[in-house]
């Protein structure tokens, strides 16, 4: 697993500045600190940090300058004080993590340059939970224009980049629940949230969070940015970015750490971590989405090397190349859902392991990022049949295999059984069954072949495998 | 003391791409030059300004941006390095500046007494933002002159851009008291430019223009539709539609600038100076003067 946890804390300076101004700032102050031991425990390789704080316009920005050092002023809590900092921060994983976002087809690119401002959220955040610098950390910022389909697609970028260095990493995201200032000075003392309003909605995310809801609440990000959020950046994407790179579900241990009001916003501390029990999952309207094929190229900027627009041509097997998974060893019980593998259709793993052995959902030719068809799909849009290449599509299809085994610690050569399914056996089956042999002649796999009238997407065949573990 | 005044309002905008292409030694990024439209334009500005004799620039900066209330600079000297957050490979610049404190607690006075929630910023570590470093450098390179430098309140964020421009309005009603009672002659500076919608990518070289060009035909309109209105001396009517402008075009406007220093002169019936407009990375940019005429 290569994120253990997850973080959501606020960004406004008083729990580092003036911790005893309030006895709601000195809470979160020791929910800081209760959030540092859980990191500890956890003993990542890397803090993850994206903080709403750091607003970009070209793409997304990632520091890589190895040690930032300056000290800090909050252009609008000035006369609390400054705060010094020197940061070490994982040069090589932001180079990396930008890198796939390239691949993912987004702006991103890194900035290490001394006395780049880093914003109050990431300072406080970093000054809090990570004070002595023991955990290398990454920082990344939020573009103002980027709405969920970018922001999860920069979260799954994190993911290639951690699956590639073979990093476990706990996830910070800095950003208050409702961000509503009070518009005027007020006695820190008599500290509020900025109204009754804010103060439900808080109370239900709150709920939800606790619950380990977190999909759930990064679907409700919409109606929240609209009910309780002023618009200093476009949508409350942290949910997004954090649920992202947590899987996408709402299978967690939430505990709220703390929540408060600082200077009327509604800030909490609150740690998830990864579990199999959930209470289900409401109904999600969102798709998921793999990668970014908006249109940012107002410059007609042209195309950058690598990146074939492999989307819109069913023909193609040029698609993208996805960083390489460290190999891993997959727990009894444990679900796979495999980063170079093509998205499920449904509500199901790539691969489930039980005792000794690794059961696969099955699988197609569908590439994974664009969805792509090698060998072409079976049927044009208006549901006409079309030529294809079974040959490309089998091939395809064990590589698809492959990988899913490879990223559950197995391997093509611990295949046990295959089922094997087919939507037209008398044209298919030589096709299908030559490049069925060039992997498996030696691996001695029990096999079935079955002729199904339809499979859920326009391809020819899917395979159904188990393995050893 | 002779009564304070105005002797020019000026709307100079920030793009840090221009200090990028003038090379100057302050900032560490080399250029190749560009945006040579916009850079001649304030060359004439400059040229302008130097025959007339002032003791501070007033600045209002989109980039300082305070959710609680209008700040303002209390420090007597700054030095450091402003790296642009944005475009930090195009602007890293050292900068040194003095401040007129006295003229900025002045109308922070009034400015609070007449009901803005305001403040002094006293902490010697803070960073001056960009947008007043690069306003006031494309005004006046040789820093010879105090600054005053006002933060963007964003009531626009947080109410509506029409509670913006009456705090704006109010704000400039106290800056025209402050410097009147301050004996002094001074600039103000509206540093923000007009349509506002970025291009999201760059081309591998930021200097080449061939690309730049206004984001979009409507941005280009309303950009056309502001000048002509501000050459013509409309500008109450111009402040009239700054909602819908500051909408419509993603303006800058929206930060209370604009608002504040045309209030400040009386939001003038005569002819703007057209210094230069163009676009950088897609945005509109003008440089515009006004300069009020003495009482005889």
């Amino acid at each position: 697993m290569t994120v253990t946890m997850g973080l959501i804390v606020p960004g406004l300076p008083h729990p580092v500045l003036c911790p005893d101004a309030n006895p709601g700032y000195r809470r979160l102050a020791d929910a800081y600190g209760r959030a540092r031991e859980l990191i500890a425990a956890q003993q990542p390789d890397l803090l993850l940090v994206y903080s709403t704080m750091w607003p970009s316009i070209l793409g997304h920005q990632i520091q890589t300058l190895p040690h930032p050092e300056w000290v800090h002023v909050d252009e609008l809590f000035h006369a609390l004080g400054s705060i010094p900092y020197r940061f070490r921060i994982d040069a090589e994983f932001g180079q990396r993590w930008k890198d796939a976002a390239i691949v993912r087809g987004l702006d991103a690119r890194t900035v290490a340059h001394h006395g780049f401002p880093i914003d109050t959220g990431t300072v406080v955040a970093l000054k809090l939970l990570n004070p002595d610098n023991a955990i290398p950390a990454t920082i990344v910022s939020s573009n103002i224009y980027a709405d969920r389909a970018e922001t999860i697609v920069l979260a799954k970028a994190a993911k290639d980049a951690l699956a590639a260095q073979g990093k476990r990493a706990v996830v910070v995201v800095v950003s208050t629940l409702s961000n509503r200032l009070h518009t005027d000075w007020i006695d820190p003392a008599a500290d509020a949230i900025h109204s009754a309003k804010d103060e439900e909605w808080n109370q239900k995310l709150l709920e939800f969070l606790g619950q380990g809801r977190l999909e759930d609440v990064a679907q409700l990000s919409r109606v929240v940015q609209k009910q309780i959020r002023v618009k200093k950046v476009v949508s409350f994407k942290p949910m997004w970015f954090l649920s992202a790179l947590m899987g996408a579900n709402n299978r967690y241990v939430g505990e709220v750490l703390a929540y408060e009001p600082v200077h009327g916003t509604g800030s909490a501390v609150v740690a998830l971590t990864p579990t199999v029990a959930s209470l289900g999952d409401k109904e999600f309207d969102e798709e998921d989405v793999e990668r970014w094929i908006g249109n940012r190229e107002v410059l007609d900027a042209p195309p950058r090397a690598g990146l074939a627009d492999a989307a819109d041509d069913d023909d193609t097997d040029e698609v993208p190349e996805l960083p390489t998974a460290a190999p891993v060893t997959v727990a009894p019980g444990v679900h796979v859902a495999a980063s170079r593998a093509p998205k499920p259709v449904g509500a199901y793993p790539h691969a489930r392991r039980v005792g000794d052995l690794l059961y696969l959902s099955g699988v197609g030719p569908r590439q994974p990022v664009t969805n792509a068809i090698p060998g072409g799909p079976i049927r044009y849009d208006d549901g006409s049949p079309r030529d294809y290449d079974i040959a490309a599509q089998t091939r395809a299809t064990i590589e698809n295999v492959k990988a899913i085994l490879e990223e559950s610690g197995s391997s093509l050569d611990k295949v046990v059984d295959v089922t094997a399914f087919l939507v037209n056996m008398d044209r298919d089956f030589a096709g299908y069954n030559a490049v069925y042999a060039e992997y498996f002649t030696d691996v001695g796999a029990t096999r079935t072949t079955l002729a199904v009238s339809a499979l859920p997407t326009p391809i020819a065949v899917e395979l159904k495998v188990i393995a050893r573990a | 003391m002779p009564k304070g005044r105005i002797v020019a309002g000026l709307l100079a905008p920030h793009p840090p791409h221009l200090i990028y292409a003038e090379n100057p030694p302050q900032n560490e990024p080399r250029s190749e030059g560009g945006w040579e439209g916009l850079r001649w334009g304030y060359e004439r500005l400059r040229a302008d300004l130097a025959k007339i004799d002032h003791d501070a620039i007033v600045v209002l900066s989109p980039h300082w941006q305070t959710y609680v209330g209008w700040h303002f600079l209390g420090v007597p000297r700054f030095d450091g390095l402003s790296v642009d957050p944005i475009f930090p490979h195009l602007f890293r610049y050292r900068y040194g500046l003095d401040v007129d404190v006295a003229l900025a607690e002045a109308i922070e006075a009034e400015a609070r007494s007449a009901g803005l929630v305001t403040a002094m910023m006293r902490n010697p570590d803070f960073r001056v933002d960009y947008g007043t470093i690069v306003s006031c450098h494309l005004t006046n390179p040789a820093w010879d002159k105090p600054i005053v430098s006002i933060s963007s309140c964003r009531s626009a964020a947080f109410y509506n851009i029409d509670v913006m421009q009456a705090q704006a309005v109010a704000l400039a009603d106290a800056t025209v008291r402050a410097i009147e009672k301050s004996g002094k002659r001074v600039v103000l500076l509206a540093s923000n430019s007009l349509s506002h919608r970025h291009f999201t990518s760059e081309g591998d070289v930021p200097e080449d223009m061939s690309r730049e060009h206004v984001t979009s035909h409507a941005q280009h309109l309303w950009d056309m539709k502001i000048v002509n209105m501000l050459k013509s001396g409309r500008t109450r009517e111009v402040v009239d539609i700054l909602p819908e402008f500051s909408s419509q075009a993603i303006a800058e406007t929206d930060a209370g600038s604009f608002t504040w220093m045309l209030a400040a002169l009386g939001f003038p019936t005569y002819p703007a100076e057209l210094y230069a407009y163009g676009t950088v990375i897609g945005t509109g940019n003008a440089v515009m003067g006004w300069f009020p005429k003495e009482a005889p």
